[in-house]
């Protein structure tokens, strides 16, 4: 049972055709990766599937039934009602609320959820408290998970690079998606950290049971954890395939190095 | 028919007072994202310098001639120095800083004037040549309305040949794209942003004059409404397109004189601000704007 | 937790009561003479209108250049319950309120997709529009002439008992304000607002529909507003629509600079300073607007961030350190000791 559908999906900005014939069809608990040199679409992919861009041609499908099928059309939809049925995101430049502490940041992804409203807020009602405490809750539960529970009050501009990586994912995973797109989840990171994180997305992948695709320039993460791996250059989809068949593909070789070299997995 | 060709001719000259000034703002937007809210208050400056040359020399075309270049010299000069010593230490701060730092220096340039014995808080008689219309088809045009649409046009080929057959217009043009590419290709932008803000001072300056010369009373406020008027041609025309705060001039200002001649002078002002909130509306980046996207 | 959800609004209760009873006190026995009991008044005005401006700029990240435009709107719809409508007072401020919502929806809708600077100069321009039309709707504003004799908020000839009432209505409702935006920030659609803020893509992004949290904070910011405008109205007895220009407007962008974007107890520190000190400097007429622009520009370069930064000072958490012991002599004592050693400690590394 599919997560999400797209099919071929174009953008074109001015006269650049940034994203042209897009196709993938995303099952559920699927670990994909999208990878491709600079400039190749990769983010623009993202944007187009988390509405911050609409197509110019295409249709992108998300399933809106978890136990059976239910496709439905979400290129008209504004990226918070995206993101209310289910699709979450990071950031390839870290977006966090950075005069906001690291709680805070994670709480407002958890706000959409919250069971009480402006005016409630204002009376300061019985229900506020609950759903405040409830949330403060969730959002440590997550916090732990990346290990980071114990910056909580600390301002989001303050907190190492690495850590910053982290909260945006954390903030990312609040949203309670069924997929989660990482945008280059390990940039700036050192081989540890690197292996740390691939860890981490496979836990949460299962213990979340969330449908993954991320993008990557590390190649080690890229070939260590994705199952499935798509391959951009200019805009279209040069292979796709497991690590060790894209990593023998011609097309991808060249594409990345010039002619005649080996990527090695 | 012939009262609306006529209220035209008005209105083109009106417009080609706000365009000078349009342009001031759209070349400084362009280059440093700012709304120099003083801009407004530095055409002021160029009717005041204008004043004490003719007021002294009397009213002659040498004379008018000493006046456009003083009052150009000393509102380049005021240019430079709010420049350096107020909008240059703020270019990396919030914009909302910058903004209120434009807003405070507005009020100085105003209020000083204000205060100024020399300047003062009351209307002065601004000197002009005896007014002589000349009438082609019906339509009277004034010497001092082909003074303005001369000028303006002068002026305008002038930028045009500054901004795109110079060393200097390149350095211009490629500040406004990207600054630090600019930067790194050995462009001095310090240099290129205090040039472009004498340019548009120097613009205002003749604006002042000509804004004088066709409504012969000035006063220390006097700049506030065209100023603000002049930003809306700006936005109207696309912000940060020289061509577009030309097209945004000439139909602003022959919107609020048509507005004035046939519906009610009150009107005229909401008009302008109307005109503003249509296009933010419809197509924020203007006529002749470009789309920019920001990136995610 | 009951304890605390019942301990906190008891606090505030106690310390607005005392606050109220100390100043209406030296009013009564004149340490508080008849001049800058006014004052005290219009810088309660001020600061009203001032938190309204900071909820929308400081807190949403909307720059509004247009306020004197929302409080002449209030100021006029009240005064024109009162005088035409015979409505009491209480409901007429309510009213005055509601009406300057609506314009604030009607103004905040196109302008929703508007960045800062464009923003803040729309905002101006609308400031503009209702000056010219509450100028041109002669028959129910006044017209140019304005609007004059405007009711008394308790009919009395005792100036002193009057000066009392008239604080206490303004302060009565610069509580309720002070509690709705306190609220409204420490919640989480305080929080969904902030984000608008810090980043909106990445807010809508996190779920969060940040055209209606924009309009939210612009109905809410306008609404009270209008109700310090109104309050004004009633003050002043007298309303005349050039006063609420620009430079109006700018009043309330500074007082709120001036605090600290983004403080609510910044905003209340800087809109009693500013009503005091800009009565101070009236000696200098014309210069005073001189220093006034100076001062702006200044603290725009050295102090951008002004008086409180975007902290607050919370009273509830200063009570409770208070009945704990926490500023007995002998603790500031040790408190003092330890950041002077820590001091002399980063000198000696130096």
């Amino acid at each position: 049972m599919a997560v999400l559908d797209a099919k071929n999906i174009s953008i074109v900005f001015g006269g650049l055709k940034a994203v042209t014939n897009f196709n993938l069809k995303i099952e559920n608990g699927e670990l994909i990766g999208l990878i491709g040199p600079n400039g190749a679409g990769k983010t623009t992919v993202f944007n187009m599937l988390t509405g911050v861009y609409s197509p110019t041609s295409g249709d992108i499908l998300l399933n809106e039934n978890d136990k059976g099928d239910n496709y439905k059309s979400i290129i008209k939809f504004k990226p918070y009602q995206i993101t209310k049925k289910g699709i979450g995101r990071t950031f390839q430049n870290i977006r966090l609320f950075k005069d906001l502490t690291v709680l805070d940041n994670v709480k407002i992804a958890l706000h959409f959820n919250a069971k009480y409203n402006a005016l409630q807020a204002v009376l300061r009602t019985p229900a506020f408290f609950r759903e405040e405490d409830s949330m403060t809750e969730k959002a440590r539960e997550l916090l732990k998970i990346f290990n980071i529970q114990d910056k909580e009050n600390e301002f989001a501009k303050n907190l190492p690079y690495g850590e910053q990586r982290k909260l945006e994912i954390t903030r990312a995973l609040a949203t309670n998606p069924k997929l989660l797109l990482l945008d280059e989840p390990a940039a700036g990171m050192n081989p540890n950290e690197t292996h740390d994180l691939m860890n981490l997305i496979r836990f949460i992948r299962d213990k979340f049971n969330i449908t993954i695709l991320l993008i990557e320039h590390d190649m080690s993460l890229v070939m260590g954890i994705c199952e499935r791996i798509v391959v951009l250059d200019y805009g279209q989809i040069i292979a796709e395939g497991t690590a060790s068949e894209i990593s023998k593909d011609p097309k991808v070789i060249k594409a990345y190095l010039g002619e005649e070299a080996d990527l090695g997995a | 028919m012939k009262e609306v060709a006529q209220q035209l001719i008005n209105g083109l000259s009106l417009g080609s007072v706000y365009a000078l000034i349009a342009l001031g703002y759209t070349m400084v937007y362009g280059i440093v994202k700012l709304i120099n809210f003083a801009h407004g208050d530095i055409l002021m400056v160029g009717a005041y310098s204008g004043y004490y040359v003719l007021n002294t020399f009397g009213v002659s075309p040498l004379t008018m001639v000493i006046a456009f270049g003083v009052s150009m010299v000393v509102c380049a000069v005021l240019g430079i120095i709010i420049e350096k010593t107020c909008y240059k230490p703020l270019r990396n701060s919030p914009k909302i800083t910058a903004l209120i730092t434009a807003i405070g220096v507005s009020i100085v340039i105003e209020n000083g004037a204000r205060v100024l014995p020399f300047m003062g808080p009351n209307p002065r008689q601004f000197p002009t040549f005896k007014s002589v219309s000349r009438v082609y088809g019906g339509v009277s045009i004034s010497n001092v309305q082909f003074l303005v649409f001369g000028v303006t046009f002068f002026l305008m080929v002038a930028l045009y040949y500054i901004v795109n057959h110079t060393k200097m217009g390149k350095a211009m043009r490629a500040v406004s794209y990207d600054m630090k590419a600019a930067l790194l290709m050995g462009i001095n932008a310090n240099r290129v942003i205090s040039f472009t803000f004498a340019l548009g001072a120097v613009l205002a300056a003749a604006a002042g004059v000509l804004f004088a010369s066709s409504y012969p009373s000035i006063d220390p406020l006097m700049g506030f409404m065209p100023g603000l008027k002049a930003f809306v041609a700006a936005v109207l025309g696309g912000i940060g397109s020289i061509p577009g705060a030309v097209v945004g001039g000439l139909i602003l200002g022959v919107a609020e004189t048509l507005t004035k001649g046939f519906i009610s002078s009150q009107l005229a002002d909401a008009v302008s601000f109307g005109i503003l909130i249509l296009i933010l509306v419809i197509k924020p980046t203007g006529i002749l704007g470009k789309n920019t996207r920001e990136k995610v | 937790m009951n304890k605390k959800r019942l301990f906190n609004p008891i606090i505030l209760l106690a310390v607005s009561i005392i606050t109220f009873v100390i100043i209406a006190a030296m009013m009564f026995t004149g340490v508080i003479d008849e001049y800058n009991g006014q004052l005290l008044t219009l810088a309660g005005i001020y600061i009203i209108i001032s938190l309204s401006l900071n909820l929308i700029t400081g807190f949403t990240g909307q720059l509004v250049l247009g306020m004197a435009g929302f409080m002449s709107v209030g100021a006029y719809t009240t005064a024109i319950c009162i005088m035409r409508l015979n409505i009491p007072i209480f409901f007429a401020l309510i009213i005055g309120g509601l009406v300057t919502s609506i314009f604030g929806i009607m103004i905040g809708f196109p302008t929703l997709r508007l960045r800062g600077d464009y923003l803040a100069v729309t905002t101006l321009g609308f400031g503009e529009i209702i000056r010219v039309i509450m100028i041109n709707l002669g028959g129910l504003t006044g017209g140019a002439s304005g609007l004059k004799k405007i009711p008394v908020f308790y009919d009395t000839d005792d100036f002193i008992l009057y000066e009392v009432i008239r604080f206490g209505w303004v302060f009565g409702f610069l509580i309720l304000t002070i509690v709705v935006v306190s609220n409204l920030i420490k919640s989480s659609p305080g929080r969904a607002i902030i984000s608008i803020r810090e980043d909106e893509i990445a807010s809508n992004s996190m779920g969060i529909n940040v055209a209606y949290y924009k309009m939210l904070s612009f109905t809410v910011a306008s609404f009270l507003a209008g109700i310090g405008g109104g309050l004004y109205a009633i003050f002043s007895g007298y309303l005349n629509p050039t006063t609420f220009g620009f430079m109006y407007s700018v009043n309330f962008v500074v007082i709120v600079v001036l605090g600290g974007l983004g403080s609510i107890t910044g905003t209340i520190i800087s809109g009693i300073a500013f009503t005091f000190i800009q009565e101070c400097l009236r000696v200098f007429e014309d210069f005073r607007l001189v220093i006034f622009g100076l001062a702006l520009i200044i603290i725009m370069l050295f102090w951008p961030r002004g008086l409180m930064s975007m902290k607050e000072f919370s009273i509830v958490t200063f009570a409770k350190k208070a009945i704990a012991g926490e500023y007995s002599v002998k603790k500031i004592i040790e408190k003092c000791s330890v950041r002077i050693q820590a001091w002399k400690k980063k000198r000696e590394v130096k």
